[in-house]
């Protein structure tokens, strides 16, 4: 099973993931602020992740760690 | 198992760009190539001013703060001076094809044995948004706040055609990091330049058609879309020079 | 005895570079300094050493910064108008702390000026001549010896104190053949810890930089490097006293303008003038203690100058305005012949007594 953690007070909640996720599992959380002042991105349905890593791929801060 | 982190080659540092901003994706695909070939211990990286000028903070490897377009001369010191060392370069738009253009070509055309990544955002970001020489026709900058008149600036310089002019360069190619599909031929492009190096086949260029959605006034994602339909019809991807081909032809 | 040779002054410097390490040439041609190139084109390939004939005197000042920052000694040359272009590589060396020699063979200017020698780039070499709080060890030779031996000291002095030197001559030092002893060379290897040469994963990375967006870093930086400049001030000012003991009058001057002056003192003198001379060999530091302590004893300085009038503005300062200080001076590649400077003595000699 595939999993992705966020570190997310790297985040930038810039979205990039999101538009990656060939699967719609990603969204900026709207509600939660991090260290930074941003909105970070998260998983909404864990156990429907495929671990393409897509999401890694197009995140410009390394935030994304990607398990298989 | 773990099937993506951040490569060992980056240090802890936080990056410093905008939100979705690219060269935070090309400083991660430098850095994986230099953790894939194993050479973090004798790579000396070369920043540039610009957007970039603290790349030296990210790059776990030596680095080397130059004056703004005078990278690849600096290169060509470390280089020379330490021949078994890898180097490179890491410069936008303003830094390699204006200010320090003479750097660049020269560079080239003496096939000097280094790597240089080139991060063509089509626009000053570190200044505010004003106008590149490689901004496109029309394009709205802080400088060119009616649209670049080609007809009072000139043309946008296409730098891998140009390169690929000259008897000199060993390798030239424009990738591209808008998406997927293009950040993974980035990477390939990316790791095959510093291999060059390695393989000491001579000068090797990835230009890296990159977005500013800061300076460019919109979304990241839009400015990913903007790279593929405004970017990409003007400067194509695909490889300009390659002189292990020209060997076999 | 060791043997001498007779070199042209650039030559000197060239062969006197290579004897102290230095393994590394970049340049650009440029009248009246060719000689250096062309004698590092010859000679680097021969040793396993580096000559590039840069694409400008931008990038050739700039590939110096690269190898500088790996550690290793490293020197480019040119004359005026081509030092005036690698200005803001100076000043990006200063800045990041690294050892490099950098000789100007001053032509006439400003602009394109001429070929022909001056002093005009006095005020860039001493105060600057880039961006920003930074100096330069500006020696000062009067000889071809001298140039050879000074060659060595700049790569020593650039190492101890991790800043760049600049070797200050003219056209006619860099042209002038004299016999030479090459200088016997010891210097003993320094140790570059901050040198970027691959952290081979033993160390955490080393980063050449002036760049400091924290306002208190860099005024903290800036404090830290003059502090090291207030120690070359203290332990390496360098000049020549001639004739001073008595001496009712001083002549101040280096490098060609010395040589000229010299013998207008001995003409002075043979006339009854009691007049000396002292000769700046670093133009910076400057020896302000020696000018000030003959401020007390003489009546009055001559600045002699191949330029307006740059070094002369560091004799005021140096004494304190308390004696008059006259110029004697020609510019734009002109040479003062000892006639014109014996004439300046006397001058100053009647118009003080008077």
């Amino acid at each position: 099973m595939a999993k992705v953690t966020f570190s997310v007070d790297l985040c930038k909640g810039c979205g990039l993931c999101v538009g990656a996720c060939p699967k719609h599992l990603l969204v900026i959380a709207r509600d939660k602020i991090n260290q930074k002042g941003h909105s970070p991105a998260e998983i909404t349905d864990q156990a429907a992740c495929i671990g393409c890593a897509f999401c890694a791929t197009m995140c410009p801060d390394c935030v994304i760690t990607v398990e298989k | 198992m773990t099937v993506f982190e951040k490569p060992k080659s980056l240090t802890d540092a936080p990056l410093h760009y905008c939100p979705g901003c690219t060269h935070g994706i090309i400083h991660r695909l430098v850095a994986e190539a230099i953790d894939e070939l194993g050479i973090e211990g004798k790579c000396i990286g070369v920043a540039p001013v610009g957007c970039a000028v603290m790349a030296y903070d990210y790059f776990a490897c030596d680095m080397v703060e130059a004056a703004h377009g005078r990278a690849p001369a600096v290169a060509t010191g470390l280089k020379r001076a330490m021949p078994e060392n890898i180097i490179f370069t890491y410069q936008g738009d303003g830094d390699l094809a204006s200010i320090g253009m003479a750097e660049t070509v020269h560079a080239a055309t003496r096939n000097e044995n280094i790597t240089v990544i080139f991060v063509n955002n089509a626009i000053y970001g570190m200044t505010g948004g004003q106008m590149a020489p490689t901004s496109l026709p029309g394009q709205v900058t802080q400088t060119s706040p009616y649209g670049r008149d080609v007809k009072t600036v000139g043309y946008p310089i296409r730098v891998c055609e140009m390169l690929a002019a000259l008897d000199g360069p060993a390798y030239i190619e424009r990738v591209a990091v808008n998406n997927v599909k293009h950040v993974k031929a980035a990477k390939k492009a990316i790791k095959r330049a510093f291999e060059n190096q390695v393989q000491g086949k001579g000068f090797s260029l990835i230009e890296v058609v990159s977005s500013c959605p800061t300076n460019w006034g919109m979304t990241p994602e839009k400015a990913l879309a903007w790279v593929e339909e405004k970017m990409i019809p003007y400067y194509p991807l695909g490889v300009y020079k390659d002189k292990d081909k020209e060997v076999e032809a | 005895m060791q043997e001498k040779v007779l070199m042209k002054g650039n030559e000197a410097i060239a062969e006197a570079a290579i004897l102290a390490g230095c393994r590394h040439y970049f340049g650009y041609p440029i009248t009246p300094q060719t000689e250096i190139a062309a004698y590092m084109a010859k000679r680097m390939p021969k040793i396993g050493g580096t000559f590039l004939q840069a694409e400008s005197e931008i990038s050739a000042i700039n590939m110096v910064y690269g190898v500088a920052g790996a550690g290793f000694r490293v020197m480019t040359s040119s004359s005026s108008p081509g030092v005036s272009l690698k200005q803001e590589g100076i000043s990006y060396i200063a800045g990041a702390d690294l050892p490099a020699l950098i000789v100007n063979v001053q032509r006439g200017g400003p602009g394109l000026g001429g070929i022909q020698p001056s002093q005009s780039d006095y005020f860039q070499a001493t105060k600057g001549g880039g961006h920003g709080d930074y100096h330069l060890i500006v020696l000062a030779p009067a000889s071809v010896q001298e140039m050879a031996d000074m060659t060595v000291k700049a790569f020593d002095l650039a190492d101890k104190y991790r800043m760049p030197v600049m070797l200050l001559a003219d056209g006619t030092m860099g042209q002038m053949m004299e016999p030479v002893a090459l200088p016997e060379v010891k210097t003993a290897a320094v140790e570059k810890p901050w040198a970027v040469t691959g952290t081979q994963m033993k160390r955490k990375h080393n980063i050449i930089n002036s760049l400091y967006l924290n306002p208190e870093q860099l005024e903290r930086t800036n404090f830290e490097r003059f502090e090291r400049y207030r120690k070359v001030e203290r332990d390496e000012v360098l000049y020549e006293s001639y004739l001073m003991d008595d001496a009712e009058y001083c002549v101040v001057a280096f490098g060609i303008a010395a040589r000229v002056s010299k013998n207008a003192v001995k003409a002075a003198r043979e006339a009854g003038i009691k007049v000396g001379m002292i000769r700046p060999i670093t133009l910076w530091p400057f020896p302000t203690a020696a000018l000030a302590e003959a401020a007390e004893r003489v009546k009055g300085f001559l600045s002699v100058e191949l330029s307006m009038g740059q070094m002369i503005e560091d004799v005021r300062l140096a004494t304190s305005c308390r004696r008059p200080v006259a110029l004697c001076n020609r510019t734009g590649g002109m040479i003062p012949t000892p006639e014109e400077v014996l004439e300046a003595i006397k001058k100053l000699s009647g118009g003080c007594e008077a």
